[in-house]
């Protein structure tokens, strides 16, 4: 333990030297460390802060320090806003991630063309990137990839006819609207298309409806509970039918909450919960086991694809302002647009001009729930 | 089209079971205090939470049960004790919004205590599905509909043939009366208030095995029961029951027949129009003299 102190006094005095040297990197963040949102800010600004450290004790960008200005949003689009305004006028940072929930990202970004100042935004809503805004960038993956990853799982079982249920919320609704386009543009049929809300705790009749239409396979779009309570209700009725979950569910919390009934259903996940499993091959295999090892043992609990969101950010826009070799914005901007091939926690990053979220349905993995844990399905 | 009603009914009578013993809740305190307790749905949630909680510390399910429903029950007494009877003599309404305030404080510290996580708690007996009619019955719909039939008889005898039923529905027609006739009315509001907690957390330990619970499910099913409560008669036990299986299996064929995205609705609907034709409710009697 003391060891540990005296080294992180060490680390903190060669710091402290560095930053009389150079001039610090600012880079701003909007993060819902509290709020109805923590649950995805935290992990985010944990991981964020371990990136940063883990950048200045091998000496930092271009031989200069990074330094973080994080701000709580408090999971309000207000404040978030106020946020996004001091950074760029007051801190006079040359990068920002963030926000955490798409709406707050939504509310910000078009702050960023005026200021001429790169955004990358952890939240998930296409509208972000499309249509593609310069300064505006994103590294969770689209509902349009997790979608595909599935269809197109169903398209090599041969399944024709598809019944979707979606939850009522932003989440359910945004992959509701994909489903919706995709499932006809790829030659399926849509049987059925049913709602339930986020608090409901009976989804029978729905899937009672459902069962009527004769799918080849369901899609569930939604976040803890409903699904949980999806997958046990399809047990609960006896049915067969294949059920794919979303990327929503794709947390050991889901599997505790569905039970055994969680056996047998399929999702597309990211990478980060099946690391293990995957070939020494996979680009991002290293990365993501040696983040999952410094997460766990730094902050005592599990690593969640979020936390991997604050990762890829800031390492993107490291990476961005060493090729630049400036930490101008305009600089930073067009390098990372130049981005390709870069493995982060998400997937791999390739940016191009009419491309700011630089990853396709690669980016999830197939995964089947057996005997209460994830196995990848080839 | 038909194909799915024997299910759709399954499913409604369970649910409309958590929403009649939720209403159960209601018509206790409101029989015996006038009062519309607001934290009725919070009795629920805290008889899930606590019996996932006791289960988590060790207690084999039977016992951590159990000891949740008591502790419910005497929450239910705790709130009459320390927020309901030190302002007494106030209008209904002050009382009501003090119920507000209790259920966000004990939905606050729910949340604190125990986090914003969803909890599952394991069926009584299995969850093998049984094929009755076309239809499939979770075991735990069973046990669910039994203890609120058996809950049902039991208030039921405990109002008509105990004295301490009697003198609760006295306190409920005629205070001054009741005390006079030596009556301790505010320890039997403090009894009503238990005995709702008690009726609230037993619908909720026995309906998470199939509903899963959190901090903040009580906003919800509270709303519901005091719906189904309306809907069978304010005051009366057994409409209130019936209106919370009406309610649910109206829901039910509603989201079935006609479009899940308006679930909720439906119930609520139906109960506006049958309250402009008969306001005291389906099994309320003909005139409503309680002011």
């Amino acid at each position: 333990m003391m060891l540990r102190i005296l080294g992180l006094v060490a680390a903190a005095v060669l710091w402290a030297a560095q930053g009389f040297a150079a001039d610090p990197i600012k880079i701003g963040a909007v993060v819902s460390v509290s709020g109805p949102a923590s649950f995805l800010g935290e992990p985010e600004k944990n991981t964020l802060e371990m990136v940063k450290e883990e950048i200045n004790a091998k000496g930092g960008i271009l031989g200069r320090p990074v330094e973080l200005v994080l701000y709580d949003d408090e999971s309000d689009v207000n404040k978030a806003v106020l946020a996004a305004e001091k950074l760029l006028k007051k801190d006079g940072v040359c990068a920002v991630v963030g926000a955490t929930t798409s709406g707050s990202t939504l509310a910000i970004m078009n702050k960023f063309p005026a200021a001429k100042v790169p955004l990358v935004s952890m939240s998930a809503a296409e509208k972000i990137v499309n249509p593609v805004n310069p300064w505006v960038f994103k590294v969770a993956p689209s509902d349009r990839h997790a979608a595909g990853r599935i269809l197109k799982h169903a398209k090599a079982q041969g399944y024709k006819n598809i019944a979707i249920l979606s939850v009522s919320d932003g989440f359910g609704q945004a992959g509701r609207e994909v489903l919706k386009e995709l499932v006809p543009a790829q030659g399926f049929t849509l049987v059925a298309d049913e709602v339930f809300g986020p608090k409901d705790t009976d989804m029978t009749a729905q899937l009672t409806k459902i069962a009527d239409a004769k799918p080849d396979a369901i899609i569930c779009w939604g976040t803890n509970p409903g699904p949980a309570v999806v997958a046990r209700n399809r047990a609960q009725l006896g049915m067969k039918t294949p059920l794919y979950m979303s990327h929503g569910v794709a947390s050991k919390k889901f599997i505790e909450l569905a039970g055994e009934s969680a056996e047998g259903l399929m999702l597309p996940a990211g990478h980060l919960i099946v690391a293990a499993q995957l070939p020494d091959s996979q680009p991002q295999k290293a990365l993501l086991m040696a983040y999952t090892a410094g997460y766990q043992e730094r902050f005592k609990s599990p690593v969640s694809t979020f936390g991997g969101h604050g990762w890829d950010s800031l390492q993107l826009l490291a990476k961005a302002i060493e090729t630049a070799k400036s930490d101008k914005p305009e600089a930073i901007r067009d390098a990372l647009e130049q981005v390709t091939a870069f493995p982060g926690i998400g997937g791999v990053f390739s940016f191009t001009p009419t491309d700011h979220n630089g990853l396709d349905e690669n980016a999830f993995e197939m995964v089947i729930i057996q005997g209460g844990d994830w196995k990848i399905l080839q | 089209m038909l194909f799915g009603a024997p299910q759709y009914l399954v499913s409604g009578l369970t649910v409309g079971a958590t929403y009649g013993l939720t209403a159960l809740g209601f018509t206790m305190i409101y029989n015996t205090t006038g009062i519309i307790n607001f934290a009725q749905g919070e009795f629920v949630m805290l008889g899930g939470m606590l019996s996932v909680v006791l289960l988590k510390a060790g207690l084999p399910l039977p016992l951590a049960i159990l000891a949740a429903v008591l502790c419910s029950a005497l929450a239910g007494c705790l709130m009459e004790r320390a927020v309901i009877r030190p302002v007494g003599r106030s209008a209904p309404v002050n009382l009501v919004i003090i119920t507000i305030g209790v259920s966000i404080l004990v939905r606050g510290v729910v949340m604190l205590v125990w986090g914003k996580d969803t909890f599952a708690l394991p069926a009584f007996t299995g969850a093998k599905p049984l094929r009755i009619l076309e239809a499939s019955v979770q075991p735990q719909s069973l046990w669910v509909l039994a203890i609120t039939l058996l809950v049902l008889g039991a208030l039921k005898l405990f109002f008509s043939r105990t004295i301490h039923g009697k003198a609760m529905l006295a306190c409920a027609c005629e205070r001054k009366a009741a005390a006079l006739m030596g009556i301790s009315v505010e320890r039997m509001a403090m009894f009503s208030f238990g005995m709702s907690g008690f009726l609230g957390a037993v619908g909720g330990a026995i309906l998470t095995p199939i509903t899963l619970t959190s901090y903040d499910v009580g906003v919800m099913l509270g709303l519901k029961g005091f719906a189904a409560c309306i809907l069978g008669g304010l005051g009366n036990p057994f409409g209130a029951a019936a209106g919370g299986l009406i309610l649910g299996v109206l829901e039910s064929f509603g989201a079935g027949f006609i479009s899940s995205a308006y679930k909720d609705a439906f119930a609520f609907i139906v109960l506006l129009l049958l309250l402009f034709v008969k306001p005291t409710g389906l099994f309320g009697g003909p005139k409503s003299d309680r002011v």
